[in-house]
Formats: C-alpha cells, sequence, structure tokens
C-alpha cells in the first residue's frame, strides 16, 4: 500500500510555507539563504513525487531530471549568495540585510 | 497503515522539524544543523520514492556542499551579529501570516484536487535511463550542458566576488 500523493504535496507545501517565513521574517542574510534552500528543497520534493505518481507510467524521467537542474541552481545560488554575503560583511561588518540598503558604500 | 506510512510520517516529523528549527532558532548556526537535518529528512523522501541517484545527489550536493558552505559563512560572519541582536525584522508578523495563509490556502487545494495518479513500478533500469536521457540529444543534452556553464560561471563569480581586493 503505496502512500497518497497529496501527502507529499502537504508536506512539500508545509515546507514550502516555512521556509517562506524565514526568508521573509530573518535579519541575518544567512538566514535567509537557508530559507530560500527549504524551498527549494518543498520544489524538489513535489517534482520527484509527481515524477513516481504521474510520469513514471510513461518510462520518462523528466521529473528527475527537473529536480537535478534545480539542485545545480540551489548549488550556484548559494554560492554566488554566500560570496555576496561576506563581500558585504567585508566592507560593512554587517550581514543585517535591513542596513545593506545601498548598492554603493 | 502500512511500514511506508510509517516510514513516511516518520521522514516528514524530521523534514519538517528540521525546517522549523532553521526558521525558528535565534542562534545561526543551530539554525545550520538543523537545516542538515531538514535535508536528510528529504533525501530519505527521495529514497521511499524510488529515486535512489536523487537522495545520493541530495546528501551529496546539499548536506556535503550547500550545508558546508553555510557554515562557512556563518563561522566567518561571527562577529558581525551578537547573540542577543534581534533575529527578526519588523514585518516579521506580517511575513508569518503570509505564510501561514498561504500553507492553509495550498493544503486546501491539494487535498480537494483528484490527482491523476496510475499505479505503476518504477523501471528496474530508471537511473540508466537517466543517464541516457541526459546526454541523449533529444532529450536534455541542451540544460544539462547550460547547467554545468551556470556552475562554473557561478563558481567564477563566486570566487570574484568574495576575494579580498
Amino acid at each position: 500500500m503505496q502512500v497518497p500523493l497529496s501527502w507529499y504535496l502537504v508536506v512539500a507545501a508545509a515546507l514550502f510555507c516555512i521556509g517562506l517565513y524565514g526568508v521573509l521574517s530573518r535579519r541575518n542574510a544567512i538566514g535567509i539563504l537557508m530559507g530560500v534552500e527549504l524551498m527549494l528543497n518543498a520544489v524538489n520534493v513535489n517534482l520527484i513525487a509527481f515524477w513516481r505518481y504521474v510520469e513514471v507510467v510513461q518510462a520518462s524521467v523528466a521529473g528527475q531530471v527537473f529536480a537535478i537542474i534545480v539542485i545545480t541552481v540551489a548549488a550556484a545560488e548559494a554560492a554566488v549568495g554566500l560570496a555576496l554575503i561576506i563581500a558585504i560583511y567585508r566592507s560593512r561588518r554587517t550581514v543585517d540585510v535591513t542596513e545593506a540598503d545601498q548598492l554603493k558604500l | 497503515m502500512s511500514v511506508q506510512h510509517v516510514v513516511f510520517i516518520i521522514l516528514s516529523a524530521i523534514a519538517l522539524i528540521g525546517a522549523l528549527g532553521v526558521v525558528l532558532n535565534r542562534r545561526l548556526f543551530r539554525s545550520a544543523l538543523f537545516l542538515v537535518v531538514s535535508f536528510v529528512g528529504v533525501a530519505g523522501f527521495y529514497i521511499l520514492l524510488e529515486a535512489e541517484l536523487l537522495a545520493m545527489i541530495q546528501l551529496l550536493v546539499y548536506v556535503g556542499a550547500i550545508a558546508i558552505l553555510i557554515i562557512f559563512a556563518i563561522m566567518l560572519s561571527r562577529q558581525a551579529m551578537a547573540a542577543d541582536d534581534k533575529v527578526l525584522n519588523e514585518q516579521w508578523v506580517l511575513g508569518g501570516l503570509a505564510a501561514v495563509v498561504l500553507c492553509a490556502f495550498l493544503i486546501y487545494i491539494l487535498t480537494r484536487v483528484n490527482w491523476p495518479v496510475v499505479e505503476a513500478a518504477v523501471p528496474a533500469n530508471s537511473i540508466q535511463r537517466l543517464g541516457e536521457s541526459l546526454v541523449n540529444p533529444n532529450g536534455f543534452v541542451l540544460p544539462f550542458e547550460v547547467a554545468s556553464v551556470l556552475l562554473l560561471v557561478a563558481l567564477v563569480g563566486a570566487v570574484i566576488i568574495a576575494r579580498e581586493k
């Protein structure tokens, strides 16, 4: 007996909204980045769940390819985002996004 | 309730408690450790969904690389925020409200839609097919190559941005 598809979707929705709360409420830029990673994870759970329950009968792997691309983009985003945070920290001694509100020093 | 249901409930508890730990913890370092817990829970979902390769990628990329990168960044910017500083901005009430409303809305919709689920076993050679479709001109070779260029550009960009002048 398999787990119903909607269970996965509900858990992924909860994960996404927890990440959204982290993105919207954190002051620390690294905390915001962690929220974004949670949201991307929730999307990946959805992609794989739909692959397993809807697409697998057509012997296609597009859902898994999508998830791999999302993971790649998440890795690139984390690398560039953290580099930006380190650069801001170097020049301003803060990682508080409410204080980093200017493009120039 | 089969074994799968029990495993699913345990995994979702791990993933959701980890995620809540990430957003509710005041100490950023502990948040990062909870993030690892959440990632491991999601990897368990992939195994339960019979996407074993994805589970391994999840462990390698998220737990092995991204979480470590985040911990590095936290340690490099440690003095920036003292422990008694405010961790939430002024709009955290609105943000929480938006998240709760969106979550209730999504769950309401997701549980009412009749999904076109088909009962089918995963083919034994699905990992082989995944690898073949990633280099197949009629499959996903273009997104695959674009992803590798994206990773290269992101790495070079990250090094240049973070380098000391």
